[in-house]
């Protein structure tokens, strides 16, 4: 049989003339070409705000960032020294992977709880409740921030890392329990029911089995509340004032946009730095959490 | 324990395990719906409320609240800027995500390209505006946007070399939009004295030498020279320490406007029109010389701002929309689209009639959450637009935060506007139900 499929002649598909080649290649080249312009200047307004952030203030007073291409040696870290050793910022940056860790870790595993109970355990209503969660998840952040803002001045915890994490904790819950769920329930059902024969707890399934097993769902949640997290003004500006995580600090500066450029350009980057690092790092659970999630 | 109703034809034990049940499911649930309890609902329905309310809570306004928002100037222009970006980015973002993704579907270097496209993503919108903040300086020579469009501008129309300059004296007539022109007729052997001021040193072109004085000759004879020196020097005499103006075009009319000849100054901004039949002549210098340079669109200026802001918002989320179609585009069947192409319907045909319908489901997802997104705009509008122009910029999410935090503090007010937020994506929520519904069923 070998022998005959290799003797056999390959399909006879007509030789192709190198004419015919390179005008297929050429008919492709303008696709070539239109991408390879798209592209270049999607990446254009990140690499101008890097090659600001590298000029010193006289240079940028004297022209824009793209003197830096044709007079690399212009470039400097003095910036990035300068605003490392600003207490403000440094700070500014420590609260923010504060508020960001801990509106991560919080409420992937509250939503974790739920979503276990809402796939795996029996209990009235519980087709109704999770209505309830798919409906909040699309009720805007605006509808809380006023009763938010006294509730926390009553309770003294206003302008704190804590109320921060609390507020991005409840409003990543539905986004979260929603997508965990969904994950669970897609669990073999054999795997829990013998756990349970063998008489294991509830407890004991949910962090033996189903936390090890949701791993995948977990990961990418926790790219994206932690992305989100980082990434946020409109909580940070309301409950962060004094707080301040660098969004807010960035903002600060903004006000007089112009005469500190040195110091906004290379804050925003450092800024969106790490999420660009973390992006890079984890990039398939973060695609795979965006197909998933592209509900919200 | 015992006081548990047991469950109708349960052994009587089942009580106490249906409690302990009730309470293994509480400790699950519990945290989630205490969070969700207090910092969701419980203000959802506050912010409802308090909306009829006034400024501090004091007073029940009824629909006050909800009548300023569409009286209120700044308020309702948020209104109608948001309707614009409503209208503008879904579609636009949709089809530009369906255009990458198709384009790149048979690019071998397809990873790279989706990775600069999206990579924006990653970056927060508040960041992302400070970037375009930076990009959309006016001055064009800062604004990298500008600096291309200058660059493309002074190529077809380049600037005159004394885009400042005007007359000395009142010799000349015109302006710098029509050009200047001697007020007097001219006639063979005559001085024609072309002084301009307002030229700044280094505005001189180089190679400029002491201003010739020229006596009459034989044609037209003259200088176009810069009629200042230190110290003012008397307008309309050519002085020493005073320089010709080179390479500037002077024209030669006659009498009937028609142009007969036009000249180049040299170093010393003398010039000479010679063989000239008798008659009268005017003699002036063309609006080309004193072009202004580009000055930059005021991207961040009132009018322009919103368009500017879109532009920016697109570029952030182009990604997100390419990233969902491309994944859509990859799970359709390869022999549907074979067996379209073998029955000879062109790339074009199987693209519109085949691979666009067979898409439609997640080209709505994707419009239905740049939808929502929209709705909510905030951080980026906040980060690009100047404090002067957030008026003009304004969205309903910050005519909300502005009013309720940005120091005029109206409770009322702002919830009647979070409100009306909440409203306008009610039907979003509808929509995520009914699809729940369907799945589960």
């Amino acid at each position: 049989m070998a022998s005959v499929a290799a003797r056999a002649p390959v399909v006879p598909r007509p030789a192709e003339p190198l004419s015919g080649r390179i005008l297929r290649v050429l008919g492709k080249a303008p696709v070539h070409l239109f991408l390879a312009v798209i592209g270049l200047l999607w990446l254009i307004p990140t690499l101008g705000l890097l090659f600001t952030s590298l000029l010193s203030a006289s240079d940028l007073g004297g022209g824009g960032w793209w003197q830096i291409l044709s007079k690399p040696s212009a470039a400097t870290w003095q910036n990035y020294d300068a605003l490392l050793s600003n207490e403000q910022i440094t700070d500014s940056l420590l609260t923010t992977l504060q508020v960001a860790i801990g509106s991560t870790v919080l409420p992937i595993f509250i939503a974790a709880l739920a979503a276990y109970a809402f796939a795996w355990l029996e209990f009235p209503g519980r087709d109704w409740l999770f209505i309830v969660v798919i409906a909040l998840l699309v009720v805007p952040l605006q509808m809380a921030l006023i009763p938010i803002f006294s509730l926390y001045n009553t309770l003294g915890i206003f302008d704190t890392v804590l109320s921060l994490i609390l507020f991005h904790t409840a409003f990543g819950l539905p986004f979260a329990i929603f997508l965990l769920r969904n994950f669970f329930i897609g669990i073999p059902k054999d795997i829990l029911e013998s756990a349970r024969i063998d008489g294991a707890s509830e407890f004991r399934i949910f962090f033996r089995l189903i936390l090890p097993l949701g791993l995948p769902a977990i990961a990418s949640l926790a790219i994206f509340q932690f992305l989100w997290t980082w990434n946020d003004l409109l909580v940070a500006l309301t409950f962060g004032r004094d707080t301040k995580p660098i969004t807010v600090a960035i903002f600060n500066q903004l006000t007089e946009f112009g005469s500190n450029i040195e110091i906004i350009a290379p804050a925003s980057f450092i800024s969106l730095a790490l999420p660009i690092v973390v992006f890079f790092a984890f990039q398939r659970y973060f695609v795979q959490g965006l197909l998933a999630g592209s509900v919200k | 324990m015992t006081t548990a109703p047991p469950a109708a034809g349960a052994p009587p034990a089942a009580g106490g395990q249906a409690w302990r049940k009730h309470a293994v499911t509480l400790a699950f649930l519990g945290p989630a719906l205490l969070l969700l309890g207090v910092w969701i609902v419980y203000p959802t329905v506050r912010t409802m409320l308090r909306s009829f309310f006034d400024r501090d809570g004091s007073a029940f306004v009824g629909i006050d609240n909800y009548e300023d928002i569409f009286t209120n100037e700044v308020i309702f222009r948020a209104i109608r800027n948001n309707a614009l970006w409503v209208l503008i980015v879904p579609a636009l973002v949709t089809a530009i995500g369906l255009v990458f993704a198709v384009l790149t579907e048979r690019v071998a270097w397809r990873i790279a390209f989706r990775t600069a496209v999206f990579m924006p993503m990653a970056i927060s919108l508040f960041a992302a505006g400070v970037i375009w903040r930076v990009m959309d300086q006016q001055d064009p020579d800062r604004g990298a946007i500008n600096a291309t469009i200058g660059v493309v501008k002074d190529a077809i129309d380049p600037p005159g070399s004394l885009s400042n300059a005007f007359a000395s004296t009142p010799a000349l007539e015109g302006d710098a939009s029509r050009g200047l022109v001697l007020r007097r007729a001219l006639e063979p052997g005559d001085v024609a004295l072309l002084g301009l001021t307002g030229i700044p040193p280094g505005q001189v072109p180089g190679g400029a030498e002491q201003a010739a004085d020229p006596g009459p000759g034989e044609g037209i004879r003259g200088v176009v020279w810069r009629d200042f020196k230190p110290g003012g020097g008397t307008p309309g005499k050519v002085e020493p320490g005073e320089l010709g103006l080179p390479d500037v075009t002077v024209v030669l009319r006659d009498a009937a406007g028609k142009k007969v000849d036009s000249t180049q100054t040299g170093p010393d901004g003398a010039f000479a029109f010679d063989d000239l039949e008798p008659g009268s002549y005017r003699a002036g210098i063309g609006k080309a010389t004193f072009a202004k340079p580009f000055a930059g669109v005021s991207w961040l200026g009132p009018n322009l701002i919103t368009p500017a802001l879109i532009f920016a918002y697109i570029w952030v989320w182009a990604g997100f929309a390419m990233v969902v179609i491309a994944a859509g585009l990859a799970a359709i069947p390869r022999d549907v689209l074979e067996a379209a192409r073998t029955d000879g319907a062109s790339e074009w045909q199987t693209f519109r009639r085949v691979t666009v319908p067979l898409l439609a489901p997640v080209l709505s997802v994707v419009f239905i959450t740049m939808l929502i997104n929209v709705l909510k705009v905030f951080d980026i509008v906040l980060a690009v637009a100047p404090g002067s122009v957030q008026d003009d910029a304004n969205v309903i999410a910050l005519a909300m935060w502005r009013t309720s935090f940005g120091g005029v503090n109206d409770f009322g007010l702002g919830s009647a506007i979070a409100v009306l937020l909440f409203l306008l994506v009610l039907p979003i929520l509808a929509l995520n139900i009914k699809r729940f519904r369907t799945e589960a069923s």
